[in-house]
């Protein structure tokens, strides 16, 4: 065990590039700017005797005149447009209020987003007490961010076929950093017939393919016993989530950005050396992985000083 | 002055959290927020977070083992210290309508337990991102014997001479804190406190150390 630590001690360090880690600080870290150029100062920074100081834990970014701190464990910052994964915390009149790792809770009206029926009308007195049937308490829920109310309060919307109630699968919350803004968060991946879902404020949803439009039908089908056999989950993509959600948790604990890409990797790397579902967690699987992205990072390096 | 060590990222489900070590003193603290108020009565200004800290020791943490109530006068006054304290550092006015908890637990009592749960309570923070305006260090002294003396531990401390306990923030040089439960002269009590200062900036170099070097390996990490 011992031996495992020290390894992956060591390929930690050998991930490190020197020049990255530069513009690391510290809270009350002095951040050197120019005097003359007039410097805008952004988030993470105040100003202190005429000095830049900043006052998060994170790395200096610097755009033209701008200079602010991107903080790295932190809570989610929503921007709109993002799309996300929240837990129902409550039923409030005429709105849900979700959990997704902001400072306060997010708040989706039932007016923001698609009726089950598809139909676009008024939302009535009915709907509202029906409020409880589309989505209950600790419901997974994926949405999007609409903006900020006139009272700071954040909220979201639903109002595609592909947003709404997650089911059959696994919620992962990883830290928010780990997951950078994307053209696409929604995966499906043919191969295992898994959805996977990584959502920008670090939750991440692995759930067996769900076929869109497909809703209805199954408002229809729940209740017959039959149909709800059918509607089974089968063994074989039950493993598939399990795998890839434990590559998901394998890559958040390391630190590592979460991309498609480097989460089917890690689930293929598993599958080719034969570690079981269950091993994965454990230290032999930690390394192996460690290696393969340090490997991996080495090829970038080497690649862009070739291109150069 | 002990030996100092801290150590960050101990509680997988909090938001920041620390161990830290002041010789045979030993602290876990974790932070949880900014979130959703919990109870709405408390939130006075709705601008401004609202911060809450408590303060446990563990049964086992002194030489004897004792069941101790939880709301007990002592625990409750610390809490409120450490409260105070990281306040003032904290800028709540950037996260308005939310909480910050802070958790501190002792696990190993040998003297100095308010300061080495502010120095963690402070690790914690800045590992959670939560803005501060500066880091906030504390460190006890005293005086035995006409000898001042840095960071006192449990045998020291009960051999009843005065104990300063001084927060500082660190690099704007503003005293956060300041508590003795005796009487000394004005002088000495200068030397006593110039110590102090002393010890807690030491701290504050050890803090930003261990700080710079866990935001480094989470960028690094990153890639």
């Amino acid at each position: 065990m011992r031996d495992l630590q020290l390894s992956l001690n060591q390929t930690r360090r050998s991930l490190a590039p020197a020049a990255a880690s530069a513009a690391a600080v510290t809270v009350e870290d002095t951040i050197p700017v120019n005097d003359e150029d007039n410097i805008l100062k952004g988030h993470g920074t105040s100003d202190q005797d005429g000095e830049v100081v900043a006052t998060l834990c994170g790395v200096v970014e610097r755009v033209n005149k701008l200079v602010y701190v991107r903080a790295l464990r932190a809570r989610y910052k929503p921007e709109v447009g993002d799309i996300i994964v929240g837990r129902v915390i409550e039923i409030a009149p005429k709105h849900w209020r979700l959990e997704i790792n902001f400072s306060q809770d997010a708040v989706l009206m039932l007016s923001s987003m698609n009726l089950p029926d598809g139909i676009q009308r008024r939302r009535t007195a009915v709907d509202e007490l029906n409020m409880r049937s589309i989505f209950e308490e600790n419901d997974v829920i994926c949405a999007d961010v609409r903006g900020f109310q006139h009272d700071r309060s954040l909220h979201l919307q639903a109002r595609s076929q592909k947003y709404g109630k997650l089911e059959r699968g696994q919620l992962l919350i990883v830290p928010a950093y780990l997951v950078k803004r994307r053209k696409q968060h929604f995966h499906h991946l043919k191969q295992y017939d898994v959805d996977l879902i990584l959502g920008c404020n670090g939750f991440v949803w692995v759930g067996e393919h769900v076929v869109v439009g497909e809703n209805t039908n199954k408002m229809e089908d729940k209740p017959s016993l039959s149909a709800e056999v059918e509607n089974f989950t089968p063994l074989e993509t039950r493993k598939h989530i399990c795998r890839l959600a434990n590559a998901v948790r394998v890559l958040s604990a390391l630190g590592f950005t979460l991309t498609v890409e480097l989460i089917i990797d890690t689930a293929e790397a598993s599958v080719s050396s034969n570690v079981e579902i269950n091993n994965m967690l454990g230290a032999e699987f930690y390394v192996q992985t460690a290696e393969a992205e340090a490997m991996r990072r080495a090829d970038l390096l080497r690649k862009k000083s070739g291109s150069r | 002055m002990r030996q100092l060590k801290g150590e960050i990222g101990v509680v997988a489900k909090a938001d920041g959290s620390a161990l830290f070590e002041m010789g045979n003193t030993r602290v876990i603290a974790a932070v949880y927020g900014p979130r959703e108020v919990q109870n709405k009565g408390q939130q006075v200004n709705s601008k401004e977070a609202l911060v809450r800290c408590e303060y446990r020791m563990a049964e086992f943490s002194t030489g004897d083992r004792r069941r101790k109530p939880k709301g007990d006068r002592r625990s409750t006054e610390i809490s409120l210290v450490i409260r105070q304290t990281m306040e003032a550092s904290i800028l709540t006015h950037l996260m308005p309508r939310s909480q910050i908890d802070i958790f501190v637990q002792v696990l190993q009592a040998d003297g100095g337990t308010r300061s080495a749960c502010i120095n963690a309570a402070t690790l914690a923070l800045a590992d959670a991102g939560i803005p501060m305006r500066d880091i906030v260090t504390s460190c006890s002294a005293g005086y035995l014997c006409s000898t001042p003396l840095l960071d006192l531990n449990y045998i020291e401390d009960s051999a009843g001479g005065p104990d300063v306990t001084v927060g500082i923030l660190a690099k704007m040089d503003k005293v956060t804190l300041l508590q003795m439960d005796a009487k000394l002269p004005m002088d000495t009590f200068e030397n006593v406190m110039e110590l102090a200062i002393e010890g807690c900036k030491a701290i504050a170099n050890y803090i930003r150390e261990v700080l710079l070097e866990n935001t480094k390996r989470l960028e690094c990490q990153r890639g």
